[in-house]
């Protein structure tokens, strides 16, 4: 067993398949099936539970100096209401935990955080604390949903004022009302897709997930679990704490470039990475040509000589195909290069691909539909 | 859940079919599918493969894991359902029309369970979990 979020007898009423996950029970996928669940929040929208994710709060006038320092991203010029995606490193340029950094005010930050490694990182913060800053570890106190697809947004305009929610990808709305509770609310997500997460006090949690359900069940939005979740953050080719990050690998070699500013000032890790110069190894993404699913673990082949292994593996439902992020050699990371996957014993050949498997703004233009937004941003690997 | 009358079953979450002649027809029970979830690729052996009681015979992958399938007789493989190769999600749909193999065998397997005794184990399975 491990902690239950405000929301587990719920979930346990819908049928779900329960497990622990980071310390949770957490829903792994509803009666639905992962493939419907996923479909959903490509074509419709889904319903997430993750209040496992952990927030930290940094407050006070050294607090962007504090966070300039621990992060590696640079959020200098960041407004109240935005959102930035950065790695959090340790000295030697490894990666602790990938956060969400909102800016309340500059002087009030929230830091969202994988559920399985915010006590470590809430200690390894108070440790670099300097100056007035004050850090809260607010997790257990908070609930987060997130509401993902192509029809979020048709649905959170249900329960709350259109000029209230955010209207930008990245940016965030405080203290606005979803179905009469006051709640935080970003325009980020885990999926590939547009969507919301809502942050709100857990004891007002449940009521928010009951009526997003009851007003938007002609929207197609049906509760997805874990399962889903991590299918669709592979098609995307978003990173996953303990797979395609670890303390042993650097953003560079995660291909997190453009969230390290090495310009912006010294920050924890800086003199590392800048040693360290052009990484020998690479995550790269696999598409399986032959049959078979690579899974976490698997070694990879060029011919006879290992040259890697596979971090995350699974079945693509919307592609049709089996994928998987590995870390490989950086001689064998360009596109078109095939490569043999040892799959309980088997080699099964696979093809390196371009990143991300799948890309919603490709999908619009292929669709033959105009968007407002720039495609570079589906590829900002934001969540947990 | 269901589990036909006519079938036979083995601990480890297979159904047999006997078709006379030393013939035998194996798949998966609605349980395993069930526990399974989305079944997205399955792995057969070749007709002629040999098949020992008890060892692996073929793989069968959900979004999340894979999982081994054992054969409940030792004796041969005669035909595969090739159907699997493409439309996998078969055998959440209907599990006892999506057959793996036929196999031909000189014997029954040791250790097979009527639908009665077998549902019971599921059903203490399924609890379990």
């Amino acid at each position: 067993m491990g902690h239950a979020t405000a929301l587990y007898e719920r979930h346990v009423k819908a049928g779900a398949k329960m497990a622990p996950y980071a310390g949770f029970m957490m829903p792994i996928q509803y009666p639905t099936g992962v493939i419907a669940e996923h479909t959903a929040v490509r074509t419709a929208a889904g319903l997430f539970d993750v209040s496992h994710m952990g927030v930290i709060l940094a407050e006070g006038h050294d607090a962007l100096a504090f966070l300039q320092r621990l992060i590696c991203n640079d959020i200098t010029d960041m407004a109240g209401g935005e959102v930035r995606y950065s790695p959090l490193l340790n000295e030697n340029g490894g990666i602790i935990d990938d956060t969400l950094v909102g800016c309340l005010h500059p002087g009030l930050y929230g830091v969202i955080v994988n559920a399985a490694n915010a006590e470590k990182d809430f200690a390894w913060m108070k440790r670099q604390r300097f100056g007035d800053t004050a850090l809260y570890n607010i997790s257990r106190d908070i609930s987060i949903l997130a509401v993902q697809g192509p029809r979020s947004e048709t649905i959170l305009k249900r329960l709350a004022d259109t000029e209230d929610l955010p209207a930008k990808y990245y940016t965030f709305s405080s203290w606005i009302s979803i179905a009469g509770t006051a709640a935080f609310v970003s325009r980020t997500g885990y999926t590939g897709e547009d969507g919301f997460e809502i942050y709100v006090s857990k004891h007002f949690v449940a009521g928010i997930w009951d009526a997003l359900l009851e007003s938007s069940r002609d929207c197609g939005l049906i509760p997805c679990g874990l399962g889903a979740r991590d299918t669709l953050r592979m098609e995307a080719a978003m990173p996953l704490y303990g797979h395609e990050l670890t303390e042993d690998i650097t953003p560079i070699e995660a291909g997190l470039n453009r969230f390290v500013k090495m310009g912006k000032g010294d920050f924890i890790g800086r003199a590392a990475l800048a040693a360290a110069g052009k990484p020998s190894r690479h995550r790269v993404g696999l598409k399986m040509t032959g049959r078979g699913i690579a899974r976490e673990g698997c070694a990879i082949y060029a011919g006879n000589e290992p040259i890697g292994r596979v971090t995350s593996g699974t079945y693509l439902p919307t592609m049709g195909y089996p994928g998987a992020l590995a870390l490989i050699d950086a001689t064998h990371r360009s596109a078109g290069t095939t490569v043999d996957v040892d799959i309980r014993g088997r080699r099964v050949a696979a093809e390196v691909v371009r990143l991300p498997f799948y890309n919603r703004f490709r999908e619009i233009t292929r669709a033959n539909h105009l968007s407002d937004t720039p495609g570079e941003e589906a590829y900002t690997p934001a969540g947990h | 859940m269901t589990f036909p009358q006519h079938l036979s079953y083995t601990k480890t979450h297979e159904w047999i079919e006997s078709l006379g002649g030393g013939s035998y027809r194996i798949g998966l029970t609605d349980y395993a599918q069930s526990a399974l979830g989305d079944v997205v690729f399955v792995n057969l052996p070749e007709p002629g493969d040999t098949l020992a009681e008890g060892a692996s015979f073929c793989d069968v992958e959900s979004v999340k894991a894979v999982s081994d399938v054992y054969s409940p007789l030792s004796g041969a493989v005669s035909e595969i359902n090739e159907v699997l190769l493409d439309s996998p999600e078969r055998i959440n749909q209907d599990c006892y029309a999506a057959w793996l193999i036929v196999a031909t065998a000189d014997a029954p397997g040791s250790d097979w369970l009527d639908a009665g005794a077998y549902s019971a184990l599921a059903e203490a399975e399924a609890n379990a979990h």
